[in-house]
């Protein structure tokens, strides 16, 4: 019996945001079932009365001076997306409307609406 | 002037050019011409950056001729594994999601050994987003090994680890979250290391699993390695893990491990019974015991040490490293940088589609698996469970060096496998990883260098693991074995590499 069927592997990939093909799907499945039986193995480790180890050395995420500093240039940090309209990352719309300006665009109006085309 | 490069060590270039017995600039034609000659057949570079390489040896060559101190790196052509982020210099952890971005900063540890003088050459080839143990992973292309090109060169640095082997680059640096140091720098026959968690910033550093990522060295030699750890290590304000630690004499670490007949009288050296386990190739445990007997010959003292929850090292690591990852992951949804799915017509569809297409097959498995093991109702028996496990891991080297000062043994129970020999089935190539994993999940350093051959003529790896912050002690004794063999003085056939 294995650990994980494919339904839960489509509705983990739905969390994940993975788009998986039927065959990732099938191949998925046996590939994390064999995996999550090896680590099963980790029962038989007595764990009781043992504090969780997050990180292997202890640091207590010390706060900075709370100081303006230079930060990346604007045009630095836009300039690897595959979308830019101005001084924004583009994306496709997230809030459905029927015009322009209900997406909440930060200004752009209804350039920035509406499906991708397929370029 | 004639520039023998390819019978230099990383130090002796870095004297040369300092002197100005050799111009950095030749060096740096000497390698590129090398890359050019025998990297088709290897794959090592994914990038080769000729034009910067050469401004950059330019400048250390003008630094020294105006007075300046060149730096402890002064022209050593250095290779750097492809998830270092360099500045307008592509950078894509060998992930078709990543192709085409360029980073707008710089890693601190590329930063650091650019400002000790050495030049890069360019990137290395690795296992996409350092996943595996065989370099297969790669979306580009494989790398194979200089000793024998049917055979991988390990994982996930296997490019960083076959361009030391193959003299094209001096050194070289990569990561090591389970063993992507160590391992192929046994498999290719060079030194690896992976320091103490939080030497090496990590800013820069494409993330795979935060709490288990170490960045490090690799060199033909330990003093190279040493060398570069130098350069490369010491607190960074850009790392909030950078530990506040002054770094290190680790050249002189190095050095002491040659001095004298006997340059580790009084040191203690632990031989866990659980890192000789039915399994091992034989000749691999042949060479090891054969090192363990040169290392007393040198002075040590070897002492049984019991590493008791070792075999549940493998199981502890992949859920750690897999929930980590598919958080770390996350980012990658075809907004910010890198590849952008076509043709979507929602947010929802630009995510699945960008992750479903820009994805190999072992960053998918380990998003997915992190994914379920950090899932409400799942998360306490999968991850907690991991997390308790490791502080035990963890316990168990603590214990080990209240009788020791460094833990011997082999890098990894294997010699180079050939291609196609593990990619059918995952959890053999996570094996490949059982006795590198544990001080990642401990966060203590280990070196990896080579301790002999097997009759086919392929490397065989020595591990040397220390305390926290006990990388000294890890070279000196690294050094010492070094200095009473001669393998690390053996190089592969070029006619197979052209």
């Amino acid at each position: 019996m294995s650990r994980i069927t494919a339904d839960e592997v489509r509705e983990l990939a739905l969390l994940a945001r993975l788009r998986l093909s039927d065959d990732e799907v099938a191949r998925m499945t046996g590939d994390l079932g064999a995996i999550l039986e090896y680590v099963d193995a980790l029962r038989a480790l007595d764990t009781s009365d043992i504090e969780p180890m997050t990180h292997a050395v202890p640091f207590d995420c010390p706060a900075r001076a709370d100081e303006t500093a230079p930060s990346l240039p604007l045009d630095d940090a836009l300039a690897n997306a595959p979308r830019r309209d101005g001084d924004f990352f583009q994306v496709p719309r997230i809030v459905p409307g029927p015009g322009g300006g209900q997406g909440g665009q930060g200004g752009q109006g209804g350039s920035t609406g509406g499906a991708e085309d397929g370029s | 002037m004639t520039v023998d490069a390819r019978g230099a060590t990383a130090v002796a270039i870095a004297d040369k050019v300092r002197a100005g017995t050799w111009l950095a600039r030749d060096v740096v034609e000497h390698y590129l011409e090398r890359i050019a000659r025998l990297d088709g057949a290897l794959g090592c570079y994914l990038l080769v950056d000729a034009e910067g390489a050469r401004r950059r040896a330019d400048a250390v060559d003008a630094a020294r001729k105006a007075g300046r101190d060149p730096g402890a790196l002064a022209g050593v052509p250095l290779g750097i594994k492809d998830i270092f982020c360099t500045r307008g210099v592509e950078t894509t952890c060998a992930s078709a999601i990543l192709r085409g971005f360029k980073p707008p900063y710089e890693s601190t540890a590329t930063a650091r050994l650019a400002a000790a003088g050495g030049v890069m050459l360019g990137k290395l080839n690795m296992d996409e987003f350092a996943m595996g143990s065989s370099n297969e992973n790669s979306s580009v292309k494989p790398v194979r090994n200089p000793w024998s090109t049917e055979h991988v060169p390990g994982g996930s640095s296997g490019g960083s680890a076959a361009a030391v082997a193959a003299s094209l680059c001096a050194g070289s640096i990569g990561t090591d979250t389970g063993g992507s140091i160590r391992q192929p720098a046994a498999l290719c026959g060079v030194v690896g290391v992976k320091p103490t968690y939080g030497l090496v910033s990590r800013y820069g550093v494409i993330a795979f699993a935060s709490s288990l990522d170490h960045p490090g060295p690799f060199g033909r030699t330990v003093e190279d390695a040493a060398a570069l750890l130098e350069a490369m290590a010491g607190p960074d304000p850009l790392d909030a893990t950078s530990i506040p630690q002054p770094v290190g004499a680790y050249r002189e670490a190095a050095r002491a491990g040659r001095a004298g007949a006997t340059p580790l009288a009084g040191v203690r050296l632990g031989v866990p019974d659980e890192y000789f386990q039915p399994g091992m190739d034989s000749e691999v445990e042949a060479a090891v015991r054969a090192a363990l007997d040169e290392l007393a010959r040198a002075g040590a003292t070897l002492v049984k040490v019991s590493l008791p929850n070792t075999k549940y090292a493998i199981a502890t690591y992949y859920l750690i490293c897999t929930a980590e990852a598919s958080s770390n992951l996350a980012r990658y949804d075809g907004v910010k940088y890198g590849h952008r799915a076509a043709g979507v017509s929602s947010l929802e569809e630009l995510y699945t589609k960008t992750r479903g297409e820009g994805f190999g097959r072992e960053p998918k498995r380990r998003i997915m698996l992190g994914a379920y093991v950090l899932r409400a109702g799942y998360y306490e028996a999968y991850y907690g469970k991991a997390l308790r496990a490791r502080r035990k891991l963890a316990d168990d080297f603590s214990a080990a060096f209240t009788k020791c000062d460094a833990i011997i043994t082999p890098t990894s129970p294997v010699p180079a496998f050939k291609f196609g020999e593990r990619m059918g089935d995952p959890l053999q190539m996570y094996l490949a990883d059982v006795l590198t994993v544990a001080p990642n999940l401990a966060g203590i350093p280990a070196v990896s260098q080579p301790c002999g051959f097997t009759k086919s003529g392929l490397p065989i790896g020595l591990q040397t693991i220390g305390p926290a912050l006990g990388e000294q002690i890890c070279f000196r004794v690294a050094s010492a074995y070094e200095a009473r063999t001669d393998w690390h003085t053996r190089r592969p056939p070029e006619s197979n590499a052209s």
